[in-house]
């Protein structure tokens, strides 16, 4: 008997259909990855194994089997037996993932009594147990902590524990690593793939990331609209796609490992040169030198970023590449003039820099918060333009129609508000606003994180034209060290508030010299299951070292 | 625990600050008030001679910042009163002599306030296990008759007029029905069980109001903790829908709970003038609007300081549990 078996499973949710006709199965002890983009279907469809549409208003069709229970006939009672003991599921964001008023001992030890008789003891002994299995250290003594004296990869370390808790046959994963640093989702994915290993449970992997996919599963099924698109082992769907999305899905996918395409890059200006090196050519439009900044006060003060050095040229592409904490987002603020810096300087066109100056414009991380909901996006572009006193509305609004259109969207979305629009679309918006100002260097901060891949290929496209067109310098903050390299010439890490590494795109990634930037690099998931395979036997080597 | 100290002086600070702002106010107040502060006390029969001699006996000419100051040395240092016949003393903190009755401020409220804190008080129970059971029942059985009928109820309790409610439970349960006497105020230490069964009726009536309003919050709160991830990591862990509800919703939907309830306690002690008039409880809110309406400003300073205190305090303690409640709340 299979361990899941989903025949023709369709989820509605009022109109919208979610999920249209899905069938899969899993075999005990296999894993199997749903892959797809945001809308995709594919965490609905997690969430109906364990029933977890019961009640909610959705309506679910179909036949749904989990380790010999039949989910979609189930009873409150049978739903409950099921869930926590036979499939146990990892949720996404830790931090909102587990209850912020218990201990995590407490919490872990609360679903195991459910599911198990056995004395409060008894059951806190198991979640020390079961924390020690997933390698927090002083489980015991660490079972009393509350999640938010956990970091991030602790907290997950946390849920995964917990589902551990009852030996289930099955682990539904719905984007276990999407909140984490890459060194830290590497560990995380490493230990999936151990527990696996030793238990031999099943594992449903839910994720938008492909390279997350090809590092853990034997089965890909790709999804799209609610239906699949396509299914087999995983080096075949990632190795010689059949059909044409998946092919677009995997093209769109940046590479670390590959060199920045040739079109993208722009006439190349001088020999790249080292970001922190001290160069005098008239080319250099923004320069910071010996950068700090503290943030808080007292005790609690930290140095976000610690003396910093760089320099931008004019119609390059400065990559800022760092885990989150490392002060990158800071710095770029710094750069901006949002933030002061406690110590240095940062010189515009050889001049120091007063306040903020609009020849040096910023593109935010969250399109759908840094966008004001109740204003048009024509008059949340225009703001530059007013700001720099501009009266006649005609000339406003045939100014942000140009932009509206330079960016790929229509001059008549003026009057439209940022709801209306898809997250890519909003992120053009952002990136209009920002060359309202007629800016000479733009701070990117995260730009493309909070989009899907083809998303992210097309506004990353949109970036690389403009900058071609206008000769714009740019500073492109990231976690992301596969985006980076495929915008960048010239790339820093940053790590604890300092440069570790600088140099040209091509000689970081490739040859890269400090420890750190090894150590990252090492944890990017690769597309290449056997690649995988090897760098996660390099990482344990790493790790035993 | 030092942070905990710092916290508290912190907190007392403040609160003297406040209390000081609030006494300023009330002075400016009364000193804008129109109409012969001297001839009211004095009563309408007084010739104009004896009315002189009443705005020179409270000091009534002296200028506002003479009058303020004099009330600020009372405050710290006590303060000696001509009363025409004799002179009183008055020991620090004095908070002045009435108007009306030469009888110390300070002492007017020490018997006052016993009646207020009996009737807030016990009232507070009432209203939290009621508003809170019913926020809790309604989020629960929310789009359900239950929650229909439970939204109704709190509805029509917010909109009646407590002296609708206080009227109808006196005829009925006093007048029709005889289970409660009517009501009067015995004092706690005199006879606890009566003083109980005297304040039923009051706390009820008071109660029933400021459910209401308890009720939809809990209920909105509540509403806000069941849609989040945690609850949603339960459920799929197979924990039972009363645990999640009682253990992990409710635990996370009192913060609002605990700071209305703050205000409320705090705002009820000098404001209940309806309740304690319509039961005929001497509190702390039938004697300030008295004292307003003959503009006994000793007393009406008093009293507002008095009630400020305990909207301070009440705030204050909201703070602490708070903290207790949710341990990644710091003290500051």
């Amino acid at each position: 008997m299979s361990l899941v078996q989903v025949t023709d499973l369709t989820v509605e949710f009022g109109d919208l259909k979610a999920v249209d006709g899905l069938s899969f199965t899993l075999e005990q002890g296999a894993a199997l990855a749903l892959v797809g983009e945001s809308g995709s279907g594919k965490s609905t469809v997690a969430s109906a194994l364990l029933g977890l549409h019961n009640g909610t208003g959705a309506r679910v069709g179909g036949a749904i089997e989990v380790a010999g229970t039949a989910v979609h006939e189930a009873s409150d009672d049978e739903l409950r037996r099921l869930r926590g003991a036979k499939a146990a599921m990892v949720f996404q964001d830790p931090l909102s993932s587990l209850d912020p008023y218990y201990a995590i001992g407490d919490q872990i030890a609360e679903v195991y009594r459910v599911h198990t008789r056995v004395s409060r003891r008894a059951a806190r002994a198991r979640a020390a147990e079961v924390l020690d299995r997933v390698g927090i250290a002083d489980a015991r003594r660490r079972s009393r902590s509350r999640p938010h004296e956990f970091s991030g990869g602790m907290r997950q370390r946390a849920l995964i524990a917990m589902a551990l808790a009852c030996e289930p046959d099955l682990l539904i994963a719905d984007e276990p690593t999407t909140a984490l640093d890459v060194t830290v989702q590497a560990q995380i994915l490493d230990l999936l793939h151990t527990l696996r290993e030793e238990t031999g449970m099943g594992l449903l992997l839910v994720t938008h990331d492909v390279g997350v996919a090809a590092e853990s599963v034997d089965e890909v099924l790709v999804m799209r609209h609610g239906r699949v698109v396509e299914h087999g082992p995983v080096a075949e769907v990632l190795g010689s796609p059949v059909e044409a999305y998946t092919r677009g899905l995997l093209a769109a996918v940046p590479r670390v490992d590959a060199p920045r395409a040739a079109s993208e890059a722009p006439a190349p200006a001088d020999d790249a040169q080292d970001v922190t090196q001290e160069a005098t050519d008239v080319d250099i439009v923004l320069e910071a030198t010996g950068l700090r900044r503290e943030l808080g006060r007292g005790k609690k003060a930290v140095t976000a970023v610690d003396d910093v050095s760089l320099t931008i040229r004019r119609g390059e592409t400065l990559g800022v590449v760092g885990e989150s904490g490392s002060g990158k987002t800071t710095l770029g603020r710094m750069l901006v003039g949002l933030l002061e810096p406690t110590g240095g300087e940062v010189r515009y066109d050889g001049h120091p820099r007063v306040g903020v100056n609009p020849a040096v414009q910023m593109v935010f991380q969250d399109p759908v918060s840094s966008l004001n909901p109740r204003r048009s996006v024509g008059e949340s572009i225009a703001d530059p333009l007013r700001a720099r006193g501009e009266r006649d509305e005609r000339k406003i609004r045939g100014r942000v129609s140009e932009l509206l259109e330079r960016v790929g969207l229509e001059g008549a979305h003026y009057d439209r508000y940022p709801h209306e629009f898809s997250g890519g679309q909003r992120q053009r918006v952002g990136i209009a606003r920002a060359l309202a100002a007629d800016p000479r260097v733009i701070v990117c901060d995260e730009p493309v994180s909070a989009l899907d891949v083809t998303t992210q290929a097309q506004v990353v496209a949109l970036l690389g034209e403009l900058q071609r067109e206008l000769g714009l310098a740019l500073v492109f903050v990231a976690h992301d060290l596969a985006v980076v390299r495929q915008v960048s010439d010239r790339v820093a890490v940053m790590r604890r508030g300092r440069i570790v590494e600088s140099g040209s795109a091509d000689e970081v990634y490739d040859n890269p010299q400090d420890p750190y930037t090894k150590q990252l690099l090492a944890a990017v998931p690769a597309l290449d299951p056997q690649v995988a395979a090897r760098r996660r036997a390099a990482r344990r080597e790493l790790a035993a070292a | 625990m030092s942070g905990f100290g710092g916290f508290l002086l912190r907190r007392l600070v403040g609160a003297v600050i406040t209390l000081l702002a609030i006494s300023v106010l009330v002075y400016v107040v009364f000193y804008a008030t129109p109409g012969n502060v001297a001839q009211i006390t004095c009563g309408p029969r007084c010739s104009p001679e004896q009315v002189r001699q009443v705005a020179e006996q409270l000091k009534l000419d002296d200028p506002l910042y003479l009058r303020y100051w004099h009330f600020l040395v009372g405050l710290i240092a006590g303060q000696d009163y001509s009363t025409g016949t004799s002179v009183a003393h008055c020991s620090a903190p004095c908070l002045g002599l009435s108007y009306q009755s030469d009888q110390q401020v300070l002492d007017i409220i020490l018997a006052k306030l016993p009646v207020s804190l009996s009737l807030v008080l016990g009232a507070m129970v009432l209203w939290l296990i009621l508003g809170v059971g019913t926020g809790v029942l309604s989020a629960w059985r929310r789009g359900r008759f239950t929650e229909r009928l439970l939204t109704g109820l709190t509805l029509a309790g917010w909109a009646t007029p407590v002296f609708v409610i206080g009227l109808v439970l006196m005829i009925v349960v006093c007048g029709e029905l005889r289970l409660l006497p009517f009501p009067q105020y015995v004092r706690l230490t005199d006879d606890p069980e009566q003083w109980a069964w005297n304040l039923l009726l009051p706390w009820l009536s008071l109660a029933l109001i400021e459910a209401a309003a308890f009720a939809r919050m809990t209920r909105a709160s509540m509403l806000e903790t069941l849609a989040e991830d945690h609850i949603r990591t339960f459920r799929a862990y197979g924990v039972a829908e009363r645990t999640i509800v009682v253990r992990h919703a409710l635990r996370g939907a009192l913060a609002p709970v605990i700071a209305l309830n703050a205000n409320n306690v705090g705002s009820a002690i000098g404001g209940a003038v309806l309740t304690e008039t319509l039961f005929g409880l001497p509190g702390i809110g039938q004697e300030l609007v008295h004292a307003v309406n003959v503009v006994d400003l000793p007393v009406v300073v008093g009293m507002v300081l008095v009630i400020g205190f305990f909207v301070v305090l009440a705030n204050a303690v909201a703070d602490v549990l708070y903290a207790v409640a949710d341990r990644r709340v710091v003290l500051t």
